[in-house]
C-alpha cells in the first residue's frame, strides 16, 4: 500500500509529467487559455489515462508477453489509445457539445498526446502491476491536469500584461512554463 | 513551388519547432548535450522521410474516413523499426534516450507532415519535405541542446569549450527541466524578433 502512496505523488508532484518529464506538451500549450477548457481536457486526458493503463497492462500481460510479441509493443498500444480516444470523443460530443467545440481538434489529438503512450511504456518499463500501473495512470493524468489548470490560471491573468512584441504568445508561455518547471522542481527532495 | 524550395521551406520558413511550434516534447525533453539532441534529431528524420515516402505511394489507396489510423500504424512501425536499430548499434545513446525512441510515434511533426503534405503530394515531394523539415527539426534541437550543454555544463559535445575560463561556474538549472522551457522561449522570441526587423 505504502508503494502506491509513493508512486501516487511522485507522479502529481516530483515527476510531474508536463513540468519535468516532458510529456504532454503540445497540449498544455495548446488548451491553456481559458481554465474553463484546461478543466475539461484534464478530465477527458484523466479518464482516457487511466483506462490506457488498464487496457494496456491487460494486453500486455496476457497477448504480448506470452507470445513474445513485446517489440511491437509501440505499434499496438497506440491502436488501444486511439480506440480510447475516439470513445470519449463520442461521449462528449453526445453529453456536453459546448466542451466538445472548446476542446475543438485537441480532443482527437489525445491519441497523439505522449503522455497517454508515455505512461503506458513506463508501466511497462518499470514493470509494475495492475494497481501500481492504474496508480500511476491515474496520477500522472492529476499531475497533468494540475499543470495545466494552474498554467490556464496564470495564462488569463497574462492577457492583461504589457509583453514586449516579440515575446508574445508562444514564446512567454514557455518561459513562465519554465519558471512553473522550477515551482515543482522544488518538489525534488520530498521522498 | 520547385523542388529546392520544398527542401529550404521546413529549413527556415516553415521550421518545424521555431515556426510551425511542432514536436515540442522531445525538443524539451532531450535537448540536456548536443550529442542526445543530434541523435534524437536524425532518429526522428529517419522516420519522418521513411513515412512520407510511403504514405505518398498509399495515398490513393488510403480511404479518406479512417486516414489517422492508418498514417499512424506506418509511422508507428518505422520508429519501431528506428527503436530497434538503435537498440542493436547505438545502447548508450539508445539508453539516454530512453521512453523518447518509441515517442517519436506521436511526434506531432510527422503526423502534421503526412497529413498536410505527403498525402496529396508526389513521392519524390514528400521525401524532399520530410529531409528538409527534418534538418530543420534537427538544428532546431542542436541549437537549443548546445546551449544547454554550454551554459549548464561546459562542454559542447562532451568537449570543455570553456577550459579558456577558469572562474565559469555551469549553471544547473540549464540542465534540468526548467532550463528547457526558458531556453526555447527566449530562442523562439529571439528569432520572432530578427524575423520582424527583416520585413
Amino acid at each position: 500500500m505504502g508503494e502506491i502512496v509513493i508512486i501516487f505523488f511522485s507522479a502529481i508532484l516530483i515527476n510531474n509529467f508536463v513540468l519535468i518529464r516532458f510529456l504532454g506538451i503540445c497540449p498544455f500549450l495548446g488548451i491553456s487559455q481559458k481554465v474553463e477548457t484546461a478543466v475539461g481536457m484534464s478530465l477527458a486526458v484523466i479518464f482516457v489515462m487511466t483506462v490506457a493503463s488498464l487496457a494496456t497492462w491487460v494486453v500486455q500481460t496476457y497477448v504480448l508477453l506470452p507470445y513474445d510479441l513485446v517489440y511491437l509493443r509501440t505499434i499496438v498500444f497506440i491502436l488501444v489509445i486511439a480506440v480510447l480516444v475516439q470513445f470519449v470523443e463520442m461521449v462528449i460530443q453526445k453529453s456536453s457539445p459546448t466542451l466538445y467545440q472548446a476542446l475543438g481538434v485537441y480532443l482527437p489529438l489525445i491519441t497523439t498526446n505522449c503522455a497517454v503512450l508515455g505512461v503506458t511504456i513506463l508501466n511497462l518499463n518499470e514493470a509494475y502491476n495492475l494497481l501500481q500501473a492504474l496508480a500511476h495512470g491515474f496520477a500522472a493524468a492529476v499531475g497533468f491536469g494540475l499543470a495545466i489548470v494552474v498554467f490556464a490560471g496564470i495564462r488569463e491573468r497574462l492577457e492583461l500584461a504589457e509583453i514586449p512584441e516579440a515575446l508574445q504568445g508562444f514564446p512567454i508561455a514557455l518561459i513562465i512554463a519554465g519558471l512553473l518547471s522550477i515551482s515543482f522542481f522544488g518538489f525534488q527532495g520530498l521522498l | 513551388m520547385n523542388d529546392i524550395k520544398v527542401l529550404w521551406r521546413g529549413i527556415f520558413d516553415e521550421n518545424p519547432t521555431f515556426r510551425l511550434l511542432l514536436g515540442m516534447c522531445p525538443t524539451l525533453a532531450v535537448s540536456i548535450a548536443a550529442n542526445q539532441g543530434l541523435g534524437m534529431g536524425l532518429a526522428t528524420t529517419a522516420v519522418l522521410v521513411a513515412s512520407n515516402i510511403l504514405i505518398s505511394l498509399l495515398r490513393s489507396v488510403i480511404p479518406d474516413k479512417i486516414r489517422i489510423p492508418c498514417f499512424i500504424v506506418v509511422i508507428a512501425t518505422f520508429a519501431t523499426m528506428v527503436d530497434l536499430i538503435m537498440a542493436a548499434f547505438v545502447p548508450a545513446l539508445h539508453q539516454v534516450l530512453g521512453i523518447f525512441i518509441p515517442l517519436i510515434v506521436v511526434n506531432c511533426i510527422i503526423l502534421q507532415r503526412a497529413e498536410a503534405f505527403a498525402s496529396k503530394n508526389t513521392v519524390w515531394r514528400s521525401a524532399l519535405d520530410g529531409v528538409g523539415m527534418g534538418i530543420g527539426f534537427t538544428i532546431a534541437l542542436l541549437m537549443v541542446s548546445a546551449i544547454r550543454e554550454i551554459l549548464g555544463s561546459g562542454t559542447l559535445f562532451g568537449l570543455h569549450v570553456l577550459g579558456f575560463w577558469q572562474s565559469f561556474e555551469p549553471m544547473r538549472i540549464m540542465v534540468s527541466p526548467p532550463g528547457a522551457f526558458i531556453v526555447l522561449g527566449l530562442l523562439i522570441g529571439l528569432i520572432n524578433s530578427l524575423s520582424m526587423r527583416r520585413v
